[in-house]
């Protein structure tokens, strides 16, 4: 699980994220939505330990201070917005790079780490692309790559940063529906930063709006996804309106 | 579950490439201007092993062409070969580019300006020219990893590539200078910057073998680290490594690697370029496999073109390093060429 209190990142002095405190809890997802440069990434930096930040992090209820960076790798997954996939590297090889932080400096990877990743591969459907190499990939099959090192990693926390931003509705669907699967029988905690208020309506157990490093709404898709607190937060004109089984859509709406 | 793609490196791969070091070793033991019986002169190197004792019916001045003059160059030749095509890799991968190699960091430079200054001073045949190489390499090294660093604090990879460009442009330079200001060494200086594998028996072997070990085993232990590299800082970070520490250890163990080679055999350049990446056509992108099969490469490579070097125009040597780029650059690109990978 994700705990954080009154964190802070700074660049430069200014503040990225400006106090801000969650949790998740196993098995939860929640959505984080804003504009962009509201602060989301670093946020997600922040609990993964790669971003300098201030402030309380606390990971299954660990301080994140106190946990070494191997020790931080195997309780936190990320899954960044813009993962760099070397063409060349095996799909096989590049899904053991999630194996890591489970293994010690020097070492080199077992038979066990082998079989979990390859279950990796098995449960996103890519087993049959284990030799591939990245570069020959579609953009729905290279993110499934992306979640399946994660997956690897074996951490019951699980980051994603826009982790849709690249596909097609289709693909979206997919790897949402995907994770959606993975943290109910995984049982993990999922702070996913999300651009479409759609599916994170559809997606996350709750939502929190994020708008110059403060949290300012966090509830329900009901309570958060409001016309009037998305266009403020976005400038966008949108109708808030329900589909078939009365689920949240967010349309945009033309000038005029 | 497991569904057999898993480890590498390929057993297949392995066992070929290193037939081929084996038949390259023989091939550089029993080829040379003094016609011997190769089985006499393999039952001269069993005579030599522990607790062996057979007569290979070798006079004693042939039996000095085996085992002090044929076998200790082979085996200097392997050593440095396999040093500098690891040393290759290991750049390649810790900078990520693939036009990285041990020459990349001034590392040439630097034992060529203090090669060049040895031999102006002293004389090719000094032992102060080895030292004086391996003193410049590293020093250039030095003066790369400060520089890149220096400007804005954190050294990426493309920092200290820049500053090994400016500092190898700044010690050739001087090197130059040296070079021409004594007119009269400038065949000595000129030999020893193509290269030559020694000749002075075990001496050099004894040189080069410490430096190859080190920076081979400290280069193998950190293969799989390499892999986690190619997906940048930021997300070595989310898997638990930290990339300055990694490129550190591996850059000091390609440097130290190189400079030996460099003081025992010259600046023998394309090594650490065409070896890995021919390996790299036929084994794909993982260092757990390129690393070991580029150490047994490196050395086939180097005993063959040795090999090439000393009878192609017997008995007139050509220098290595010409062999190295003239042999290797076609093979490369026929290898480039015909490869499943390389045109994917």
């Amino acid at each position: 699980m994700i705990e954080t209190q009154g964190l802070v990142v700074r660049y430069n002095g200014r503040a990225a994220v400006d106090g801000v405190t969650l949790s998740v809890a196993p098995g939860e997802w929640l959505g984080l939505i804003g504009p962009n440069g509201a602060g989301k990434s670093s946020l997600l930096g922040a609990i993964s330990g790669t971003v300098a930040h201030d402030g309380v992090v606390r990971i299954g209820g660990r301080l994140s201070s106190e946990l070494g960076r191997r020790e931080a790798a195997r309780a936190v997954a990320v899954v960044p917005q813009n993962p760099v996939l070397p063409e060349e590297m095996d799909v096989i090889d590049y899904v053991l790079l999630g194996r890591t932080p489970h293994l010690g400096y020097l070492a080199a990877e077992t038979d066990a780490d082998v079989a979990i990743t390859e279950a990796a591969l098995w449960d996103l459907g890519i087993i049959h692309l284990a030799d591939r190499p990245l570069g020959s990939l579609s953009g729905g099959e290279r993110q499934r790559c992306v979640l399946a090192r994660a997956l690897a990693q074996e951490a019951p926390v699980l980051l994603l940063d826009e982790p849709t931003s690249a596909l097609d509705i289709g693909h979206r669907q997919q790897v949402l529906d995907l994770v959606a699967e993975l943290r109910r029988t995984r049982s993990l905690a999922v702070l996913a930063a999300m651009h479409d208020l759609t599916l994170a309506a559809q997606y996350a157990d709750r939502l929190a709006l994020m708008i110059e490093g403060r949290i300012t709404i966090e509830g329900t898709a009901d309570e958060v996804l409001t016309e009037s607190t998305i266009s403020a937060f976005s400038g966008a004109r949108v109708s808030v309106m329900r589909g078939p089984d009365d689920q949240i859509v967010v349309v945009p709406r033309r000038r005029g | 579950m497991t569904v057999g793609y898993s480890r590498r490196p390929p057993v297949l791969f392995l066992l070929t490439i290193g037939g081929v070091l084996l038949v390259a070793l023989l091939a550089a033991v029993m080829i040379g201007p003094v016609d011997l019986k190769p089985s006499a002169v393999l039952l001269e190197i069993f005579d030599h092993l522990p607790l062996v004792d057979v007569d290979s019916g070798l006079d004693a001045r042939q039996a000095a062409i085996v085992w002090e003059l044929r076998l200790p160059r082979a085996v200097l030749g392997a050593l440095v070969g396999a040093t500098l095509a690891v040393a290759g890799a290991a750049y390649q991968g810790v900078f990520r580019n693939p036009l990285a190699d041990p020459y990349l960091l001034g590392v040439a430079a630097g034992a060529g300006l203090g090669a060049t200054i040895a031999i102006v001073a002293v004389g090719s045949g000094s032992v102060m020219v080895p030292i004086a190489a391996f003193g410049g390499a590293v020093l250039a090294v030095v003066a790369t990893y400060g520089l890149g660093s220096a400007g804005g604090g954190r050294r990426t990879g493309t920092t200290l590539i820049l500053a090994g460009v400016a500092v190898a442009a700044f010690l050739t330079a001087a090197q130059t200078f040296v070079q021409q200001r004594h007119a009269e060494t400038i065949r000595e200086v000129y030999a020893w910057i193509l290269g030559r594998l020694g000749t002075t028996g075990w001496g050099d072997v004894a040189l080069m073998a410490p430096y190859a070990a080190t920076s081979i085993v400290a280069i193998f232990l950190h293969r799989r680290l390499l892999d986690v590299l190619a997906v940048g800082e930021d997300e070595a970070r989310t898997l638990g490594v930290r990339s300055e520490r990694v490129r550190a250890a591996v850059v000091i163990a390609a440097t130290l690697g190189t400079a030996g080679a460099v003081a025992a055999s010259g600046l023998i350049g394309f090594v650490g370029i065409v070896v890995p990446h021919t390996i790299r056509l036929l084994v794909g992108s993982s260092y757990r496999a390129i690393v070991p099969m580029t150490v047994l490469g490196g050395a086939a490579f180097l005993v063959l073109a040795d090999l090439v070097a000393r009878t192609a125009l017997s008995p007139s040597e050509i220098p290595i390093g010409v062999v190295t780029a003239f042999v290797g650059g076609p093979f490369f690109v026929v290898i480039l060429r015909t490869s499943k990978r390389g045109t994917q």
